[in-house]
């Protein structure tokens, strides 16, 4: 049987098919301003790479937070639960997941099964988010492709106190003002990423082997920051950004 | 005649005519059998608004504060907490909020006391403001931030303000505290003869007393009809049955209220109607509702088949019951009033959680973290994880302002809540 999942998520949209348990392809796109239009069109180019009929796909299931939006799919699934499932298929051993994505970030902890156990997420603030990543890049004229990396070389990393997406973004002008080298801001940026997901998965009682989804799994400086801040190790998957995708496709091969 | 002088007429013609309507609804209401609670809102607010011509006091009061003095007065008890509730029900919140901090009061003040502020001065809100007080007393049982509250109001309006200091019961109680309190309760008296001119009488106080336990029992005993699966109500309805318990407990109508409404649910028990249609998962709610967002919580969590069956929040009113001797209600008070769940530490809380969660047999539960509220939010974190570990059930914490609603974000809140449930769900599988 063929599935399929449509993550749409506040910056990327993605889909996944599976043809009875297997991966057959994912694809992602970015969501823009119309959440139900980009779920359709990522979805239909995926099939078009595919070569598949729409028809030819028997379950569907949305998720990520136009998950409501499109009217084509089965069922609507939130993206803690799919995250659980998508890491645990590419996965299996994984008990922890580390998601951050566009516009929220999370800890989830998963059951040999790969069904949630708990899940901590951010307060309402943005900050430690792909959006926070975002405007902190286009604040230090970096690329984000290349900001992970940049960290790597830091040698005294600043420290970036403020919890507010607003306000850390004037302290990270001001250090620039100072003439902060770059490296280092970037390194103070990702830690502070690192002090608040450390603090999620401290409440949220995180076990290893732990794996990193979302976007932000992409730069490695935040992923090299948690793994200093947690005293761990942590997985990132080639899928990373489309393990919410994959986890709906899983998902929808229960759906009666 | 100047402009100060037509205003203060007209308002003592409005007053007059206020005084002449709510005769008549008191009248009507006497024949009503099934009194609702709007209409019994009403009539006292409207005799609250017209006291000034039928020559009673207001006092306003906190709402963990000792009410039944001021009944044994026949002191028209007022509660801005629950004008604030009203304010934020009304969805009136943030526009209050934002004149009060115009006025200087910082966003992160209590938004009960940031929207009281502005309403004061600006005679708003959804009842045109609360009727002038008399006289103020501010128990600060539930938090500490009444206390600078109340200083502002009677600076405001001129009036004399009683402060009702009830010490934190960190680990217990003990005859110190209760000599303390009980002493300022001999206080309190004094201090309500004076504003009223004329002396307590002591047998009436005890009567009140009697009527408030009454009331508190009932409460409780309708609170306790959700133990039934399907639990005929839902803690969304007792956000709006907590009314009368709080603003008139110790009179006789809120008993009246409280063993009519005990009575139906009884009725709804016996013919097994739920709160929801088809009740499947049971939650506790903690801290003071969402105003503002109410009914999309609850149609939210209905569409998940769950129903928020108890909280922790309209039980407070009956919780300290215990302490209270019903043959010596004036002494016991103050034990009562001291021991109330706000003024508990977190260990005692999350026994009485733990107890909750027995009782409603729940499978989760919903804590709201309030912006507004800090002693009641401070600590969730620690029952989450006791209730966890003792019985293995799981909380959820959403974010959110129990009047200012632009500390609201329903996407994210939505997304916590399914997933919230899907958790559940899975588990119960």
């Amino acid at each position: 049987m063929i599935t399929a999942g449509i993550d749409i998520g506040s910056i990327s949209t993605k889909a996944a098919v599976l043809s009875d348990g297997k991966l057959l392809g994912t694809r992602l796109i970015f969501t823009g301003y119309n959440a139900e239009a980009a779920g359709r069109t990522v979805f239909e180019e995926l099939l078009k790479d595919l070569g598949l009929e729409r028809q030819a796909v028997r379950r569907l299931i949305s998720t990520g937070y136009g998950r409501n939006s499109v009217k084509f799919v089965d069922k609507a699934v939130t993206e803690i639960t799919c995250h659980g499932a998508g890491a645990h298929y590419l996965d299996p051993g994984v008990r922890s997941i580390i998601d951050i994505g566009g516009q929220d970030s999370k800890v989830i902890v998963i059951d040999e099964k790969g069904k949630v156990k708990n899940f901590a997420m951010n307060d309402k603030c943005a900050a430690g988010t792909g959006r926070f990543l975002e405007v902190m890049a286009r604040a230090l004229e970096v690329d984000l492709e290349v900001f992970g990396n940049l960290s790597l070389e830091a040698r005294s990393p600043s420290r970036i106190s403020s919890l507010c997406t607003v306000f850390a973004e004037s302290e990270v002008i001001s250090l620039i003002s100072r003439g902060e080298h770059r490296e280092n801001i970037i390194a103070g940026i990702h830690e502070s990423i690192a002090a608040r997901v450390a603090a999620m998965a401290n409440r949220v009682g995180m076990v290893p082997p732990v794996v990193m989804t979302g976007g932000v799994a992409k730069n490695t400086g935040v992923v090299k920051a948690l793994e200093k801040k947690l005293g761990m190790t942590i997985r990132v998957s080639e899928y990373a950004q489309v393990n919410g995708a994959i986890g709906a496709a899983v998902l929808a091969m229960s759906i009666k | 005649m100047t402009e100060h002088k037509k205003t203060k007429s007209m308002s003592l013609f409005r007053e007059i005519l206020l005084f002449l309507l709510s005769r008549v609804r008191r009248f009507l209401l006497h024949f009503k059998k099934h009194r609702k609670m709007k209409d019994i809102l009403t009539v006292y607010y409207m005799e609250a608004k017209s006291a000034r011509v039928s020559g009673r006091k207001v006092a306003w009061i906190t709402s963990g504060g000792p009410v039944e003095p001021l009944i044994a007065m026949d002191v028209i008890p007022v509660y801005p907490e629950n004008h604030g509730a009203m304010i934020g029900a009304s969805k009136m919140g943030a526009g209050l909020c934002e004149t009060s901090e115009a006025m200087g009061y910082s966003s992160d003040l209590c938004s009960y006391a940031r929207s009281d502020i502005a309403c004061a001065t600006v005679n708003g809100g959804p009842i045109g403001g609360l009727p002038r007080p008399d006289m103020l007393v501010c128990c600060n049982n539930i938090c500490g931030t009444v206390l600078k509250w109340y200083e502002v109001q009677a600076r405001y309006f001129n009036v004399p303000l009683f402060i009702f200091d009830t010490p934190f019961c960190h680990t217990g109680f003990s005859e110190e505290v209760r000599r303390y309190v009980r002493r300022q309760l001999d206080e309190y008296v004094l201090f309500l003869e004076e504003a009223c001119g004329r002396k307590m009488d002591h047998g009436r106080l005890s009567n009140v007393g009697k009527l408030s336990l009454e009331a508190q029992r009932l409460w409780q005993a309708v609170l306790d009809t959700t133990v039934n699966r399907p639990a005929p109500m839902s803690a969304f309805d007792a956000f709006y049955h907590l009314a009368l318990i709080v603003t008139l407990r110790g009179t006789r109508e809120a008993v009246d209220y409280y063993r009519r409404l005990l009575e139906r649910m009884k009725d709804r028990v016996a013919k097994g109607i739920g709160a929801i249609p088809d009740e499947k998962y049971r939650l506790l709610w903690d801290n003071i509702p969402v105003w503002h967002r109410t009914r999309w919580l609850s149609e939210k969590f209905a569409s998940h088949n769950a129903c928020l069956v108890a909280d922790t929040y309209t039980s407070a009113w009956c919780g300290s019951m215990k302490y209270i001797d019903e043959n010596n209600f004036f002494d016991s008070m103050a034990e009562a009033y001291t021991r109330i769940y706000l003024n508990i530490g977190v260990d005692e809380m999350a026994r009485t959680v733990l107890a909750m969660v027995d009782k409603y047999d729940v499978d989760g539960i919903v804590m709201h973290s309030n912006r507004s509220c800090k002693p009641y939010s401070l600590g969730q974190y620690d029952i989450a994880k006791v209730v966890e570990k003792e019985r293995g059930i799981p909380s959820l914490i959403i974010e959110a302002d129990m009047v200012d609603d632009r500390s609201f974000s329903e996407s994210q809140v939505a997304t916590r809540i399914d997933a919230f449930m899907e958790m559940i769900k899975a588990s119960k599988q």
